[in-house]
This record gives C-alpha cells, structure tokens and sequence, in this order.
C-alpha cells in the first residue's frame, strides 16, 4: 500500500503540497461482492447436493474405457489438424491463384464444407457405401465398407470440413504479409513457390496461430460428433457406462472434466506459440528460451530500468519541495 | 567493392506500360553502359518508379523491349511473336538485377545476416558457410559489422536500407535498381545510403537510381534523366540536365524542388 507513486505529495499551482490518492470505485466493490456470494452458493451446492454423486465421478475418471476414449479423442484432434491444416494451406493458395478456374475450385469447397453441419458431413461419410458400394483403381477393388470404417469416415469428415476453416484462415494470414515482402523475393530471383514457402508462410504465421488454436480447442469437442458413427472416443464411452449405470450426470461430469483439462493444456500451448511467432522476433528470446536459460534480451531490461529512475526523480524532487517548506 | 565481378548494359526501347486506361510510360528510350550511373529524376506519377520497375520484370510492359546485355528481359523473340517467359526463367534473369525498395522491404522475420544469406542459399543454391562469411563480409563494408544478428525492427531506417543494399549485392548483380532509396529516411540517415551508394558507383556497378537527391545525382551521376508524364524530357550529363536545362518542364521542377 506504499508504493511510491500513490503516496507522492503534489505541490499544485497554489503552492499546496497535496497527497495523491487514486479514484474511489464504490460500484466495483459492490459487484465484487455479489460475485463471491454467488461463487460461495454455486461451491455450496456441488457439495451438498448428493446427486452429484462425487463418489462415482472418482470411480470412472480414471477408468480403461473413458481414457481410451480420451486417447481416441486427442488422436482425432492432432490428425484432422494436421490434415485440415495442410489442406487448409493448399485450397487457401489456390483461391488466391491469378486462374480463375482455381481459385473458384477453392471457393466452392469452401462454401460447402463450412455451410454444412459437420454432424450431417460424418453421417455422409460414414454411409458412403450406399452410394459407391465398390472402388475400384485398376484391377484393385474394394468394398467401400471394408475402406471406409468408422475411424476413417470420422477423419474424412473432421479433416474435410476444418480444411475449409484453415482455408479461410491460411489466407487472411497470407494477405497479411505486406506485398513488398513478395515484390523483395522476387526480385532476388525467387520463384513464387519458395517465396510462399520461406517468406509469406512464415510471416503470416503470426495472424495464423491463435485462430488456429482456437480452431484445435473447437476440433477437441467436435470429436464428440464421432460417437454418432460408431467411434469409441470420449463422449461415445459416456453415453455406453451411462446407459449401463444410469448414473448420467457424475459420468459427463467426468467427460466435461477431461475436456477442460485438455482445453487447458492447448490454451497454454497456444499463448506459447502466439508469444513465439510475435510480430517482433526477438520474442522467441522471452519464451520458453528466457524459461530455460534464464536470460533476458537487454531490451526487455531497459523498460522497468527506466520506469524506476522515473519514479526515483519524481520522489527526490517531492523530497526537495518538502524540505524547503 | 570488389563484389562486382561484371558489369551489364541495359537498354530500353519504345517502352509502353499503361494501368488500365492511364498511360504511365509512353515511349522511353533509354542506353545505359556498362558502369555507367543514371539517376532518373521527375514529379511524382512521372513513371520513374514505373520504368525501373519494368527493368526486372516486375511489371509487364505493354509494347517496345527491354535488353540487359543484349538478353531480351521477360520474353522470348519465337518467330515474329514475343513469348511471356516461364516464371522461373524470369526469376532466373532477375538474378543479375538488384533492386533496392524505397521501403527497405527486408524479410522481418530473418535477422540481417539471414537477410542477405537467403537469396544466395535458396535460389543459387550455394554453399552456406562460404555464403555466411560472404554475407558478414558485405556488412561490414556496408558499416554494420556490429549489426548483423538484429532483426529489421531493431534498425534505424538506414541501417536497413544498407542492409537491403547488401541483399542485393550478396547475388552479385551486374546491374543495381534503387527506387527511391532515400525516401522513406529520417533527413539525418539519409547521408548514410548515400555514401554507401557512391562508393558502390565508384566501384563500377551499372546504376540506376530512381531520387529525389538532386545533390547526389549532380555528384554521381554519368547521366541525369528527367521524366514527366510518362517520357523522356531530357537527359544528358548532370551539368547539362541540372544547371543549364533545355526544357522549361526541367526547368520548372528544378526550381520547386531547389
């Protein structure tokens, strides 16, 4: 409650030596106020209601079944990313291609994997047999049945469809990149592929990363989808211990808790990641390698340096017009 | 500098380029020697930035040629048809032309040493040690030994001005483009490009500089083009072009910018 600034005696105009005191915000206290009452009650009441049956959600946390199912769905995820990334890459370079035949090829699939359901997307998949009951390349075919498994019809659906999204993503983040960047690799003899691939790509990863991260946390929770085609993930295991159990609410409270965990992790990643791809480079130096090593770059220094010597001043002169009173 | 292993001719004739409907360039004329310094001077919309720009092939010109060392730039003559080259021939040609950007344009997210070692890595294909001591080698003759793991952010507008020049210098080219080098400079990092650039005049490297610099273009320059409207007005010897003009559309820009 001492810090200097607060307790710096002004002189104003009419020569009085004034103490600073910071503005009054009765409103934010009051509020603040409600705001534990009602945490206090909604703590309260997960304790004293027995139908939360917490006994039970401890049972089943750590159960085979939910965990593979948890593995199933953090599988899902980091694969339909990894897919739906580099599609997402391909389709949004094509829909800015100087061809128009491309770059509408781009936007047609764009307008329908993000115009309908994904729910409805992995259904389609799924029954795919019923439209094409064989594939055949060459003297090779197959049943569709046997190629196309739950499993696969799920990545189909999830890539297919987040492929639209980081389309629309990749290129906000490559028009990004001011074109003098472009002009500056051309003209020291780069063609256009490796002038995407080290100079715009790079670059526009900046403006990429936190859509894409809030892209991988929805991705989590859409792998929920997947329980209605069969796949065994988190949500298809509630649903078959809760039809089992009847005990409905303490097994998606143990489904609600792995999600936020998960969640939780990415949502550190990506502030990692967001920090690490900055607009100011040297902020790889304030990341995970300041962390590691300890050190900070001399420009993260001189900023709190100099704000002190500000502060110091300030008091040697109230110290100054003090003594002379 | 010894970096210059070859200098090139350049030639432009009966140059057209429009945007649209507006006419930029209409008919330019232009030989420049092997050596030699030509600094294009002119109002703005003049189509000095235009011309320099077509000389590497970044924009397409509408009718005439452009040559560097007799090699037509960005076409090939097939019968009596001139046929677009592929996109990496034309960056292949782009390779014995530096450009140096009004707005330094250095990649932001390399430090100047990555700058300048990225052109002759990526696209020759050289060695990156022997690339990097060449590299450390152009900075330091550009004044920024002690600069060379900065990133642009951390740079004075000069000194990423010289870092660009040393950019280009690094794919040792027989012909440098400067698009207005010193315009986007505080007053005080001006003389710093300036300097760099005359030195890099005196060494014998075909220029052509695009600048409002009258000073410089009467001290350095071989020849002084002046432009409005989309031609040629005159061009001579600095003496000739910037003391006793002919034109009274020479004339008249010299006195506003004077």
């Amino acid at each position: 409650m001492t810090s200097p600034t607060r307790t710096t005696p002004i002189r104003t105009a009419d020569g009085v030596l004034r103490r600073v005191v910071p503005a009054r915000h009765p409103w934010r206290t009051v509020f603040s106020i409600v705001i534990v009452l009602f945490a206090l009650l909604a703590v309260g009441v997960l304790i004293t209601n027995p139908n939360f049956e917490w006994s039970v959600v401890a049972k089943y946390v750590l159960a085979p079944q939910i965990v593979s199912g948890v593995g199933l769905a953090i599988m899902l995820t980091v694969v339909a990313m990894v897919l739906g990334t580099a599609l997402g890459t391909v389709v949004a370079i094509m829909r800015i291609s100087a061809n128009p035949v491309i770059a509408a090829a781009a936007w047609v699939y764009v307008w329908f994997f993000r115009g309908t359901p994904l729910l409805v997307q992995l259904v389609f998949w799924y029954n795919l047999a019923i439209l094409f009951p064989k594939f055949s390349l060459g003297s090779l075919t197959l049943d569709a049945n046997e190629l196309i498994t739950p499993i696969v019809a799920s990545i189909l659906g999830l890539t297919l469809n987040q492929g639209a999204y980081m389309a629309e993503i990749v290129r906000a983040g490559i028009v990004s990149v001011d074109p003098g960047q472009v002009e500056a690799a051309k003209a020291l003899g780069m063609r256009g592929s490796k002038v995407m691939r080290r100079i715009v790509l790079p670059q526009a990863l900046r403006v990429i990363i936190p859509p894409a991260g809030n892209e991988t946390i929805t991705m989590l929770k859409s792998t929920s989808l997947v329980s209605v085609v069969a796949v065994a993930d988190l949500m298809y295991q509630v649903n078959v211990i809760s039809a089992q159990t009847f005990q409905t609410i303490p097994i998606l409270i143990v489904a609600t808790l792995w999600y936020l965990a998960i969640t939780s992790v990415m949502s550190v990643g990506q502030a990692w990641l967001e920090r690490h791809f900055s607009a100011r480079p040297t902020a790889r130096n304030s990341g995970l390698r300041r962390m590691v090593r300890g050190t900070a770059t001399p420009r993260d220094a001189e900023a709190p340096a100099a704000a002190t010597a500000a502060v110091e001043i300030v008091t040697e002169e109230a110290r100054e017009g003090g003594d002379g009173r | 500098m010894s970096v210059i292993t070859a200098s090139a001719e350049v030639e432009l004739r009966g140059v057209h380029k429009s945007f649209g409907h507006t006419a930029v360039l209409s008919g330019i004329d232009l030989t420049i020697k092997p050596q030699e310094v030509v600094c294009v001077i002119g109002p703005s919309g003049s189509g000095k930035s235009t011309m320099l720009r077509c000389i590497n092939h970044l924009e397409q010109i509408d009718a005439g040629e452009i040559r560097i060392d007799g090699e037509l730039i960005g076409y090939r003559a097939v019968g009596d048809r001139l046929q677009g080259l592929s996109e990496s021939d034309i960056a292949a040609q782009r390779v014995a032309i530096g450009m140096v950007f009004q707005r330094f344009n250095l990649f932001a997210h390399k430090t100047a040493l990555g700058n300048v070692m990225e052109a002759p890595v990526q696209v020759l294909g050289r060695d990156r040690a022997q690339v990097r001591a060449e590299a450390i080698e152009l900075l330091e003759r550009v004044g920024l030994s002690g600069r060379i793991d900065h990133y642009p952010h951390q740079l004075s507008g000069g000194q990423q001005q010289r870092v660009a020049i040393a950019r280009a210098l690094a794919m040792k080219p027989r012909v440098m483009l400067f698009d207005e080098p010193t315009s986007a400079l505080d007053p005080e990092l001006v003389g710093e490009v300036l300097e760099v650039m005359k030195e890099l005049a005196a060494s014998g490297m075909t220029m052509i500089v695009v600048t409002h610099e009258i000073a410089f273009a009467k001290e350095v320059a071989d020849i002084v083009v002046f432009m409005d409207g989309g031609v040629i007005v005159e061009q001579g010897p600095p003496e000739a072009v910037l003391v006793h003009p002919q034109h009274e559309r020479t004339r008249a820009f010299l006195r506003r910018v004077l």
